[in-house]
């Protein structure tokens, strides 16, 4: 893929992500994908907040993941940054206001184009329901074997 | 052939989680044979959809609605892949109905 148009790097992956619960898991994307330039200062906070109301826990089998994410106007480049925990976290589940789900994976995802996300979601629920991808992200030891995960089954954006 | 059905899908802020479900749903209608109408909107425009549209049923990836006369479901099973079997059977068995 292009360098340009991948949307996980080596940079981007936190392995492991040291979190006690959603904020700070955003927080420490947020603050990865920022110094990389990927968004601007305002990103995680709007991400947090949006969390809130619009929370992103997917309660996939075995291990739950979660795609915080906020408007493409705190965005510069698209991009997604994945950490991976060591014990999981609680978010809320996503069109719930309290059903708690336990997340292993965090992907944070910086879109430049709103219309691209609903594209990107739909890459990523393949991807996230394939047999055995959570598993290989979860007992990644090393934040290139998670980059070829997403290389593999993610396309280039635009 | 059967009568089609309009299907209203809901979602939060983030229209892309309901354009998933709206295309699985597609995709089912689809397998089946049945012309489907499928509106988005946002959860909160869900009671005057509910009014102009007249959907058959309704799925959301954001707040379930209350106090709605027609068939709701969480359309949370298309992006985890759990319970996906019995959404989609659900579906199909309303999608037939006449």
């Amino acid at each position: 893929m292009r360098e340009e148009r991948r949307w996980v790097r080596e940079e981007l992956v936190v392995l492991p992500l040291d979190a006690a619960n959603a904020a700070e898991a955003i927080t420490q994307l947020g603050a990865r994908l920022q110094d990389q330039g990927f968004v601007k200062d305002s990103w995680i906070q709007a991400t947090i907040e949006r969390e809130k109301v619009y929370a992103t826990g997917l309660p996939t089998a075995e291990i739950g993941v979660a795609i915080p994410h906020t408007d493409a106007e705190h965005v510069l480049q698209q991009a997604i940054a994945v950490g991976v925990l060591e014990e999981p976290i609680e978010f809320i589940e996503m069109g719930s206001t309290e059903d708690k789900v336990l997340v292993t994976i965090v992907c944070a995802l910086a879109v430049t184009k709103s219309e691209s996300l609903a594209s990107l979601l739909q890459q990523l629920v393949e991807m996230f329901q394939s047999p055995g991808v959570l598993r290989q992200i979860a007992d990644a030891k090393d934040p290139g074997e998670i980059v070829e995960v997403f290389d593999q089954k993610l396309q280039a954006g635009d | 052939m059967v009568s089609e059905k309009r299907v209203l899908v809901s979602c939060g802020t983030s229209i892309a989680t309901g354009t998933v479900a709206a295309v699985k749903v597609k995709e089912i209608a689809k397998e089946i044979g049945v012309p489907v109408r499928i509106v988005q909107c946002k959860a909160q425009e869900v009671p005057s959809k509910i009014m102009t549209f007249e959907p058959h049923f309704i799925i959301t990836t954001g707040q379930l609605p209350d106090n709605v006369s027609v068939p709701v479901f969480k359309g949370l099973p298309f992006l985890t892949g759990i319970g996906l079997d019995e959404l989609k059977a659900k579906i199909v068995e309303l999608l037939q109905q006449e």
